[in-house]
């Protein structure tokens, strides 16, 4: 019994330390107060916010050697080291640090938090002036606000112009809203495993995870902060049919078969029989413990409302039109939810706009998770792309 | 449109292929180019240390994309019998198609297509017009297989061989301007300047053409 508490009682205070974060984050901070509304796609001002980051490396004299990571739905600033909230590794060690492809000996690396979600930037976790939290009472924001509020946040660390803007599924979105809003300002983008409109599918997922998560009555129309409650098992539900579309069916084979879990038969039950149930019920309360529901509404809705040619008369091309950055596009043969068809669009539309584009799919089996994993492919192209551009803009080589 | 007169390319610490010195020769300093079916990406980097041009490349194959992409070039993975239809007009100066013309499915669309896209076209590829293959023909009665040709009919990617009096032939037919020839012997040097058609046909082992649109 007494290990049952300490673990509940951990898990509290664990679920406590987060929801710190989203007000008081242990990575760098920065208010913008009143006279630096950030203007959202929804017609409204939003005023005091805050955005969280994270540095890596060191910014060169000549304020040239910056890359932007932006992360993904659930990720946050906290790219390599110890995650300061759950103890877990940082969500890009294999690709970031030093001597590592997105090298922090030679570049200065910022990752903020997205707007929307709950490690320090602005979300529905995050108090009001009034010190309730926003809850529902947040206006929805979008990839293009998210893109915005970075811009902001390079005016604020002194930084003109970027090096690269690069990141993972919604992180490849804002690397690509920014290539198209910002085409001054980022040398180079390297957008993943994404695309440049959220395809009816993958809405239609974002849809059963929101329902799932709405249909607890812990989430108490968005008050549960409020009122004491925490939808777990609706976040948990929707989590774990996300999950799957991160994978593959091939690597969901590999990895788990049809191998039974810590049992010889079956139990003719509904208790997890299959090791693949057991990983994914695990994947579903790890992951209510670090993510708010709200923020998972949030940037789950921003997500769906991406459709960059819909800003540019619904002709994608021009809204790379007359861009001088360098785009590599990168896809995954097994990613489901961004298909390699996703990507070509993107190149067919740069290249339509005379944009210099590099596209490579990589051959593996991991499906959509593959950008965090192990893929030395994806190393060598990320390395190559981003040797390239600093040389091209002029940077020293690496001494 | 008369081609611009191009400089040799500046001594080099290494030796490229012949063909693609000759290629690189015909092409501009500073031009745009885009290199379709580029390989590992060779010509393009000779291309880039010789004439700092800024160069993009399609290629078919994964492998040969991903390799140029780590290598910094601006790659992607495509078709040229299906891809080259989605560039806009004038989008490049050159547009080249080295050693690939006789693998593609419709090499004169594909012709047609990079005369669109870029003002210039370079175009080069083995003479199915040799004299050797012509003896291997006559002799053996087989398909001919050579150094440069060296794989059999039935696992070869090159399914649409020409002669040069061949591809002269199709120049002439797409109203296109030829503004230079150089047909390389079986040393790799080029065949004597002033020869007739038939001659260059016979002992040119390969040809590079660069054609413009006329206008």
């Amino acid at each position: 019994m007494s290990v049952i508490r300490v673990e509940i009682e951990g898990a509290a205070s664990r679920a406590e330390a987060i929801r710190r974060e989203a007000d008081e984050p242990h990575s760098e901070l920065v208010r913008f107060g009143a006279e630096k509304p950030l203007r959202l796609d929804a017609g409204v001002d939003l005023s005091p916010f805050q955005i969280a980051y994270k540095t890596y490396g060191t910014l060169n004299a000549e304020r040239s050697n910056a890359i932007l990571v932006c992360h993904a739905l659930t990720g946050d600033q906290y790219l390599i080291g110890e995650h300061p909230a759950t103890g877990k590794p940082g969500w890009w060690e294999t690709m970031v640090g030093p001597g590592k492809p997105i090298d922090t000996e030679r570049f200065f690396v910022i990752c903020p938090n997205v707007l929307g979600s709950c490690m320090g930037t602005t979300g529905p976790a995050s108090k009001t002036a009034g010190g309730e939290p926003y809850g529902l009472s947040l206006p929805l924001v979008t990839i293009g606000d998210m893109v915005r509020a970075q811009a902001m946040l390079l005016d604020h660390l002194g930084i003109e112009s970027l090096l690269c803007a690069t990141g993972g599924s919604m992180g490849g979105m804002q690397a690509l809203q920014w290539a198209a809003s910002y085409p001054k300002r980022v040398f180079a983008a390297l957008p993943i495993a994404c695309a440049a409109r959220h395809s009816a599918q993958n809405i239609a997922f974002h849809e059963v995870g929101r329902q799932a998560v709405m249909a607890d009555p812990d989430w108490r129309n968005g008050r549960y902060l409020i009122e004491g409650t925490s939808p777990r098992r609706g976040l948990a539900v929707a989590r774990m049919a996300a999950h799957i579309t991160y994978l593959s069916d091939s690597a969901l084979h590999r990895k788990f078969g049809r191998e039974l879990q810590d049992r010889k038969a079956l139990t003719f039950g509904f208790d997890a029989d299959f090791q693949v149930e057991s990983y994914l019920r695990h994947q579903g309360s790890i992951f209510v413990e670090r993510f708010d529901a709200n923020s998972y509404l949030y940037i789950t809705r921003a997500m769906d409302y991406f459709d960059l040619a819909a800003d540019y008369g619904g002709v994608l091309a021009n809204a790379f039109r007359g861009a001088k950055t360098r785009i590599c596009v990168v896809s995954f043969t097994s990613d489901w939810l961004f298909p390699t068809s996703d990507a070509r669009q993107i190149v067919h539309a740069l290249n339509a706009a005379g944009a210099s584009v590099s596209f490579a799919e990589i051959v593996t089996d991991k499906g959509h998770d593959a950008f965090l994993l192990e893929e030395p492919e994806l190393f060598e192209i990320v390395r190559g792309f981003l040797k390239a551009a600093a040389r091209a803009r002029g940077l020293k080589a690496k001494g | 449109m008369v081609a611009p007169e191009t400089p040799p390319l500046p001594p080099m610490q290494f030796a490229p292929r012949i063909d693609l010195v000759v290629v690189a020769e015909m092409v501009a300093p500073g031009a745009r180019v885009l290199d379709v079916g580029c390989g590992d990406g060779e010509l393009l980097r000779l291309l880039a240390e010789t004439r700092g041009v800024d160069g993009r490349g399609i290629e078919i194959s994964r492998e040969g994309v991903n390799y140029c992409v780590a290598k910094g070039l601006a790659v992607i993975q495509g078709d040229a019998d299906v891809d080259l239809v989605d560039y806009p007009d004038d989008a490049f100066d050159y547009v080249i198609l080295s050693q690939t013309l006789q693998a593609t499915r419709h090499p004169r669309k594909v012709l047609e297509h990079m005369l669109r896209i870029g003002r210039y076209a370079v175009v080069s590829f083995p003479n199915f017009g040799h004299w050797r293959i012509r003896l291997q023909l006559l002799t053996r009665g087989r398909m001919p297989v050579t150094e440069n040709l060296s794989q059999s009919w039935y696992e070869t990617p090159n399914i649409h061989f020409c002669t040069i009096r061949d591809f002269v032939e199709l120049v002439r037919q797409l109203n296109t301007k030829m503004e230079r020839a150089v047909a390389l012997n079986g040393r790799g040097r080029p065949v004597r300047l002033h020869a007739p058609w038939w001659f260059w046909n016979m002992f040119g082992e390969q040809a590079v053409f660069l054609l413009s649109r006329r206008v």
